[in-house]
C-alpha cells in the first residue's frame, strides 16, 4: 500500500513538472505573438530560477529554524563555479583579458559537447556543472558550519552574514584574478536558452528537496524548529541535522546561484550582496516560513511585481501634469506598500505553514460539508 | 540487596549548582529493573533538575551517573566552579563525561516534560514518528528516495498503536496542541515510548489532571511497565499516585534527600511530614 503511494507521489510530481514545462513552452509561444508580453518569459525565467532558491533558503530558515543569512555567498560561489567551468576555451580570452586567458583552461560542456555530440554533451556537462557548483557550496557550509551553527538565532544570522561577504570581498581579491576574473564580469558562458529547461531543472530540485521535507529527515528538522531541547530529549542529534539542513540548503543555493549566472548571462561578485540575501528572505518571509508552495507563490508575486506589472510607474512618460511623482524608482515605493498589507493582513504570509495541496483537500472538505448541511 | 536485582540507573553524590546556588546537593539514588520509583518533595526542591542532570541536559558540577551498569556522566569542579563549589565530595572524581541528551536517549532512556514539550506545528502522530527517528536504519539517500519504505510504514503502523494505547487514535491528525492538557500528557508519554527505554522517567505525568484522570494515569503506567518491561523513575505531586504506584521513594528538599524508602515508611517518616506532607494537606 505505501509502496504504491510513493508511486503516486512520484508521478504526481512528474506530472506536474511535465505540465509546467508544456504551460512554459505556451508561455513562449504567447510571448513572441501577444502585444505587451514580452516580459512574460525572462520573468518567469527569473521565477523558476528564484524558487528553487528561495525555497533551498526556506529548508534552513523555515523547516530547520536556523535563521541564516548567508545565502548570497552561497549563490555567489556557485554563480561562480558555474561560470568558471563553463566558458568555451576559444573565448577566455576575451573574458580573462586582463589575466592572459585566466588559469582554467577548460569548459566541462564543451568537453562533453566534443565527447558526446553537440547537443545532448553540451546539456549533460551544464546540468554536471550546475551539480558541482551546488557541491562546492555544500563543502563550504560544511566547512564553515561545525563553529557556526553552535551560534543562536541572531547570532548565527549575524555570522553567516559576515561570511557571505568575506566569501564576496575574496572573489573580488586580485590575487585570485587568474580564477575568478576579479571585480571584471565573467560572461559568454554555456548556458539554457529555453524556458522550459530552467522550468524542469529547477523543478526537479525543488522535488528533491519537498521529498527531504516529507521524509523522516525533515521531520526531524521541523522537530528541531518547533523545540529544540524536545528534539535532542527524543534522541535527535541537533548538531548531525542542523548541519545536514545547512549543507542541503547551501547545495541547492550553489545550483541555484548556478541557474542563476545562466539566466543573467554575467556575473559579477559586487550584485551579491547582502541585499540579494534580503530580496530572497523577502520572498519567504510572503509566502510563508515553511510552506515551499508558499514560497513559489511569492516568488512569481516578488518577480512579476519587481520586473513586470509596476514597470510602468517608472516611466516618466505617464507623468501627470508635470507631477514628477513617477520618477524611476518609484515602483519599489509602491511594492513596498504592497508588502506591507501582505505582512499585516497575512501575518504569517500567504501560505503560513500550509501547502497548496492542503489548501484545495481544505476547501473540497469544505464544499462537500456545506452540501451534506444542506 | 539480593543478587538478582539489576540496577538501571544509579546516581552517585550528584551536585548541581548554578552559581551559588545548589539545586541539587550531594544526591544518590538508585532505580533497579522493573522498579516504580518516585522522587518527591517541595516545590523548588530540586527534581527537575536532577532529572536535567541524569538525561544529560545539564551537566553536574560534581559525581556521576551510571545507566545499565555503566558509567555514563562524570563531573567535578572546574574552572571558575573549582573555588565557587559548596557541594562535598570534591575530589572523589576526576574525569568528565558529558554525552548529549540524544546520546543518553538512544541508550534507552526517555522521558516527559513538566512544562509540556510537544512539537507545536505537528501532528500528533507526526509527534511520535519523530520519536522514532532515533531508531531509523535509514540514510538521507534511502529516506529522501523513499527505499526506507518499509520501516516508515512499520514506524506508522508502530505510533498508531502507541496512539491506540494511550487513547489518542481518534486526535491523530490534529495539532498537537490543540489537545486538551491530559492527553498532551499521554501524548508526552506515547513519544517517550516511541523511543524504545528501558528507563521512562516521568516529571509530573498527572499535573493538571484530575482525580480520576489520576487513578487512570496510574493503572496506566502499572500497564506499560508489564507491556514494555519498562523501568520507571516518576516526579509527582499528587500523593494518591505516588503512594498507590510506587515501590519505594526518595524524597528532596532544599536539594538534599531527606528520606528514602517503601511509601509506608515514607509516609511516616516526621522529617518528610514536616518537609513536605505538612504543605500539602494545606494544599
Ligand atoms: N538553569 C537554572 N539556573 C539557575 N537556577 C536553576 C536552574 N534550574 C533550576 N534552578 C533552581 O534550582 C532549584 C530547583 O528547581 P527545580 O525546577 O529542579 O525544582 P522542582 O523540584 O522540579 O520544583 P517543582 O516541583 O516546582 O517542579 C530552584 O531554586 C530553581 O530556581
Ligand atoms: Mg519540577
Amino acid at each position: 500500500m505505501k509502496k504504491q503511494n510513493n508511486l503516486k507521489t512520484l508521478l504526481v510530481t512528474l506530472v506536474t513538472i511535465a505540465v509546467f514545462a508544456v504551460l512554459s513552452v505556451g508561455a513562449e509561444a504567447v510571448a513572441g505573438n501577444v502585444d505587451g508580453m514580452s516580459m512574460l518569459v525572462p520573468v518567469l525565467k527569473k521565477t523558476a530560477v528564484y524558487s528553487l532558491i528561495a525555497v533551498s533558503m526556506n529548508l534552513l530558515n523555515g523547516f530547520t529554524g536556523l535563521f541564516s543569512l548567508g545565502h548570497a555567498g552561497f549563490m555567489l560561489v556557485g554563480a561562480y563555479t558555474y561560470a568558471i567551468l563553463s566558458i568555451p576555451v576559444a573565448k577566455r580570452a576575451g573574458v580573462y583579458q586582463y589575466y592572459d586567458g585566466g588559469v582554467v583552461q577548460f569548459s566541462i560542456p564543451e568537453t562533453f559537447g566534443n565527447l558526446m555530440g553537440e547537443s545532448v554533451g553540451t546539456v549533460i556537462g551544464m546540468l554536471l556543472t550546475l551539480v558541482i557548483s551546488g557541491l562546492i557550496a555544500a563543502f563550504l557550509a560544511w566547512l564553515i558550519g561545525l563553529p557556526v551553527l553552535r551560534l543562536k538565532s541572531d547570532y548565527l544570522a549575524i555570522a553567516t552574514l559576515g561570511f557571505a561577504e568575506i566569501i564576496r570581498t575574496f572573489i573580488q581579491y586580485e590575487g585570485f584574478a587568474p580564477l575568478t576574473n576579479g571585480s571584471n564580469t565573467l560572461r559568454q558562458y554555456a548556458s539554457f536558452k529555453s524556458l522550459y529547461a530552467y522550468v524542469i531543472v529547477a523543478g526537479l530540485c525543488i522535488a528533491v528537496i519537498v521529498l527531504i521535507v516529507n521524509s523522516t529527515y525533515g521531520r526531524a528538522f521541523k522537530a528541531i524548529r518547533d523545540d529544540e531541547i524536545a528534539a535532542e530529549a527524543m534522541g535527535i542529534n541537533l548538531a548531525k541535522h542542523k548541519m545536514m539542513s545547512f549543507i542541503i540548503s547551501s547545495f541547492f543555493a550553489g545550483f541555484g546561484g548556478g541557474l542563476m549566472a545562466m539566466y543573467m548571462a554575467s556575473v559579477q561578485a559586487k550584485s551579491f550582496t547582502v541585499s540579494m540575501t534580503y530580496e530572497i528572505l523577502l520572498i519567504v518571509v510572503i509566502g510563508g516560513i515553511g510552506s515551499i508552495t508558499g514560497s513559489i507563490i511569492g516568488t512569481f508575486l516578488f518577480v512579476g511585481c519587481s520586473e513586470w506589472w509596476l514597470r510602468f510607474l517608472d516611466e516618466s512618460a505617464n507623468n501627470i501634469g508635470g507631477l514628477k511623482l513617477l520618477a524611476p524608482g518609484f515602483r519599489m515605493v509602491v511594492f513596498s506598500i504592497f508588502v506591507m498589507i501582505i505582512v499585516l493582513f497575512f501575518r504569517r504570509g500567504i501560505m503560513g505553514t500550509h501547502e497548496l495541496p492542503d489548501v484545495f483537500r481544505f476547501l473540497r472538505k469544505k464544499i462537500k460539508g456545506k452540501g451534506a448541511a444542506k | 540487596m539480593s543478587e538478582s536485582v539489576k540496577n538501571v540507573l544509579r546516581v552517585e553524590n550528584a551536585t548541581m549548582q548554578f552559581g551559588g546556588v545548589v539545586a541539587v546537593d550531594n544526591l544518590s539514588l538508585e532505580v533497579n529493573q522493573g522498579e516504580i520509583v518516585s522522587l518527591i518533595g517541595p516545590n523548588g526542591a530540586g527534581k527537575t533538575t536532577a532529572f536535567n542532570v541524569i538525561t544529560g541536559v545539564y551537566q553536574p558540577t560534581n559525581g556521576c551517573v551510571w545507566f545499565d551498569e555503566k558509567k555514563i556522566i562524570e563531573n567535578y569542579p572546574r574552572g571558575k566552579m573549582k573555588k565557587l563549589y559548596q557541594g562535598q565530595n570534591a575530589g572523589k572524581y576526576t574525569e568528565t563525561l558529558s554525552p548529549s541528551p540524544d546520546k543518553i536517549t538512544q541508550l534507552g532512556m526517555a522521558r516527559t516534560f513538566q512544562n509540556i514539550r510537544l512539537w507545536k506545528g505537528q501532528s500528533v502522530l507526526d509527534n511520535v514518528r519523530i520519536a522514532m527517528h532515533c531508531r531509523r536504519t535509514s540514510n538521507l539517500l534511502t529516506a529522501t528516495f523513499r527505499l526506507n519504505a518499509k520501516e516508515e510504514e512499520a514506524q506508522t503502523k508502530e505510533a498508531l498503536e502507541l496512539l491506540e494505547l494511550l487513547g489518542l487514535a481518534h486526535v491523530k491528525d490534529e495539532l498537537s496542541t490543540s489537545l486538551p492538557y491530559g492527553q498532551q500528557r499521554h501524548l508526552e508519554i506515547a513519544r517517550a515510548l516511541a523511543t524504545h527505554p528501558k528507563l521512562l522517567l516521568l516529571d509530573e505525568p498527572a499535573a493538571g489532571m484530575n482525580p480520576q484522570e489520576t487513578d487512570e494515569l496510574t493503572a496506566f503506567i502499572g500497564r506499560i511497565r508489564q507491556q514494555f518491561h519498562l523501568t520507571v523513575f516518576l516526579i509527582e505531586h499528587h500523593m494518591d499516585l505516588v503512594m498507590d504506584i510506587s515501590d519505594r521513594i526518595y524524597v528532596l528538599d532544599f536539594g538534599k534527600l531527606i528520606a528514602a524508602g517503601t511509601p509506608d515508611v515514607i509516609q511516616n517518616d516526621q522529617k518528610v511530614i514536616d518537609a513536605y506532607l505538612g504543605v500539602s494537606e494545606d494544599a
